[in-house]
């Protein structure tokens, strides 16, 4: 620009020298010509940019495959999504959920699950879940694994863990490890070796496989390749409780309409078993893949870890499920004996894609990673978030998409729902404490051992309801009214419990005398008004067979 | 040769116009490249080029109204002026926000609009509705037909991410 500075004004010259005012105009001219070519250019460069972002979807620039289990070689060839998983380290806090450092103890929060939990390890410790990138080191540290003997089970969720059960696997069927290759019958028998062995020696084995990395072998929780495969980026599912719990689900006659690919596959020849990594709609892998591991499960050690599935999702569907089960040395299915009253209980663990499937959100098609993994746009891309987290932490992204509401009025109607769960919660609890005491005074009583059984059915059943809402993750959310209705069971049996404990230690009530007043105000029979009415106080009988 | 005051101008000015020249090529250069002409058209293609608008191209497609109306028949006025004036403040609006980086996501419409789109949809179904419709369509307080009926312009929702 400097050369075009109009001519000194201290040149001597013949000529009349121009006015001042004629030089700052063409220096002005310049300016705003220049400042306007640079917007252009600038503009030029954004629109480019932004062309290209959306051509160049990612740059393969290392090799993946299934061996990879170090999300940081990932995170090479797709740095926005494990920007997005590195992220799980951070705190975030919602009203009914923490994970700061060292997450609170629920147990001291609330008194009753002590009692609950009594006998159990998670009497002992009992915290609140933190993010992804803490799952294993969390596991590692929980008292309920370091001061009690615990399966290598544990690791089916919480470590990056199929190319072990591979290695294992393989080596016991003879095969060779491939890194191409999923290998599922050598995944499914090092799955079942492994999760017979210790806690300890599961780990131990974790850290003699590869991870795909340059320092050598790392353990390492959750990561790409459990919900990606390496050659197409596809989602999939790689969990043999899942496959196995799925495959008896949809063989199952009970109704999933949340779930369109087990409906058609139920209307097949149904000559080969479900396969979700085969037959599952996109959409519906978008909650498979959680539904791996954020379910209720039984984990060991008596027996392989399971998904109790056969009968259905929904509460009772499990505990049927559970009720017919036999441990493999024949004896009748149960998680832990209570320390209190001696009942044989149920865990309840975290049942998210069961309570998600009873909701109104599964009912329309939503799945698990359209709000817990929204889609956040960088540039001309779009990418899924896998900073997974509650979708009250972002909630124009998460339920703005559907809900044309402000995000107040949003985040308003999800604290109702949690508050009256919360509320609801606390009433079982306040039932199950009064249940405990009502039992032990009726052993103390002297009750019989066949009496106790009746209390005792009673109490797993109200225990496994308020466990199966209380331990799920969304307060009340993922399906309000369903876990209303369990609650409300759970109060029910709760309170049945009780009263048939104190019936049992009184005496016989003497016959009651007092009249009893009839209903006044009833239209007597044959004075009923004609048709059409009839039909509104005597409804035709059902007949559609439900 | 010592050049004299006003051939010193005219040199001055030569390079002013040469700048102007430099301005006004790349300013046709980027308005090519950005398909600026596109913009003149009622091809819903433009209405995706810069890449906003994607999931909404998507789900138009799989609507009740892709095959009967396309983005300008509902989002712009139909009188030639109205549509002229609404596409220059959406342009600038949505080139401003696009550029910068700065608007809200999920994108939302705005209450005028919401205006344009309720008129629309009574130019086109006010014969069948009328019977239904309030005396002031677009009247702040009234119910907008995509209240109730959201599907039919970007059919379903679910696992679109917009």
């Amino acid at each position: 620009m400097e050369e075009t500075s109009p001519p000194s004004a201290t040149t001597p010259d013949d000529e009349p020298r121009p006015p001042r005012r004629r030089v700052m105009g063409y220096l002005v001219a310049v300016l705003v010509t220049a400042a306007v070519t640079f917007g252009v250019t600038a503009l030029l460069i954004s629109i480019f940019t932004r062309k290209q972002e959306q051509r160049t979807a990612f740059v393969r620039l290392v090799e993946v495959d299934e061996s990879s289990t170090d999300p940081q070689v990932w995170g090479t060839n797709w740095p926005r999504e494990y920007d997005g998983y590195t992220r799980t380290v951070d705190v975030t806090n919602t009203r009914y959920g923490g994970s700061e450092a060292m997450p609170a103890q629920k147990l001291d929060r609330d008194p009753w699950l002590k009692r609950m939990f009594s006998g159990y390890a998670f009497s002992i410790d009992y915290r609140d879940r933190r993010g992804h990138a803490y799952m294993l080191s969390d596991q590692e540290q929980t008292e309920r694994v370091t001061k009690r003997p615990q399966p290598g089970a544990c690791l089916h969720c919480h470590a990056a863990i199929a190319p072990t059960w591979r290695r294992l696997g393989a080596a016991a069927l003879g095969q060779q490890v491939s890194l191409t290759d999923f290998q599922w019958p050598a995944v499914m028998k090092g799955f079942e070796l492994m999760s017979a062995m210790k806690y300890a020696d599961a780990h131990a084995e974790l850290l003699k496989t590869p991870d795909g990395s340059k320092e050598g072998p790392k353990a390492h929780p959750v990561s790409c390749v459990d919900c990606h495969d390496p050659g197409t980026m596809e989602l999939r599912v790689t969990r043999p409780g899942f496959v196995r719990g799925i495959q008896a689900l949809a063989a199952s006659d009970a109704e999933v309409p949340h779930l369109p690919s087990i409906q058609r596959w139920r209307q097949g020849t149904r000559t080969k078993p479900y396969d979700p990594n085969a037959d599952a709609t996109r959409q519906e892998m978008r909650s498979f893949a959680c539904g791996q591991c954020h379910v209720e499960y039984y984990c060991g050690p008596k027996e392989t870890l399971f998904f109790p599935w056969d009968n259905g999702l929904k509460v009772e569907q499990i505990e049927k499920t559970y009720d017919a089960h036999k441990f493999p040395d024949g004896t009748p299915f149960y998680d832990w004996v209570h320390g209190e009253t001696g009942a044989h209980v149920y865990k309840a663990q975290h049942p998210e894609f069961e309570t998600w499937s009873q909701g109104v959100h599964a009912r329309s098609g939503v799945a698990c990673a359209d709000c817990h993994m929204p889609y956040v746009r960088e540039g001309a891309m779009k990418v899924s978030d896998h900073w997974v987290r509650s979708p009250l932490l972002m909630v124009n992204r998460s339920c703005q998409v559907c809900h044309s509401f402000p995000e107040a009025e949003l985040a308003a109607r999800v604290r109702g729902i949690q508050d009256r769960t919360h509320a609801l919660i606390g009433r079982a609890s306040a039932a199950l404490v009064d249940m405990l005491d009502g039992i032990r005074a009726a052993k103390a009583a002297g009750a019989t051992s066949q009496q106790l059984d009746g209390l005792f059915k009673l109490q797993r059943q109200a225990q496994w309801r308020l466990d199966f809402v209380s331990s799920e993750n969304s307060m009340g959310f993922h399906a309000a009214q369903e876990t209303a209705r369990v609650v409300a069971e759970s109060i029910d049996y709760a309170r049945q419990a009780q009263a048939a404990a104190v019936t049992l230690r009184a005496s016989a009530a003497p016959p009651a005398t007092a009249p009893s007043e009839p209903v006044e105000g009833v239209t007597p029979a044959g004075s009923a008004p004609p048709a059409p009415y009839k039909g509104l106080t005597q409804p035709e009988p059902d007949t559609t067979g439900k | 040769m010592r050049l004299s005051r006003r051939s010193k101008f005219a040199r001055a000015a030569l390079v002013l116009v040469v700048l102007v020249g430099i301005l006004a090529g790349l300013g046709s250069f980027t308005f090519l490249y950005g398909e600026g002409f596109s913009y003149f058209s009622k091809e819903p293609r433009a209405c995706m080029n810069c890449h906003i608008m994607r999931p909404q191209f998507d789900s138009w497609q799989k609507s009740a109204h892709h095959t009967a109306a396309t983005c300008v028949d509902c989002h712009l006025p139909h009188d030639f002026v109205g549509k002229y004036l609404a596409k220059a403040d959406n342009g600038y609006r949505h080139s401003w926000a696009f550029t910068f980086q700065d608007f809200h996501e999920p994108i939302q419409i705005t209450p005028r609009n919401a205006r344009i789109l309720q008129h629309n949809c009574v130019a086109c179904h006010g014969d069948l509705v009328h019977a239904i419709l309030p005396s002031e369509t677009t009247a702040n307080d009234a119910m907008s037909c995509v209240h109730c009926h959201a599907d039919v312009g970007h059919g379903p929702r679910s696992g679109l991410g917009r």
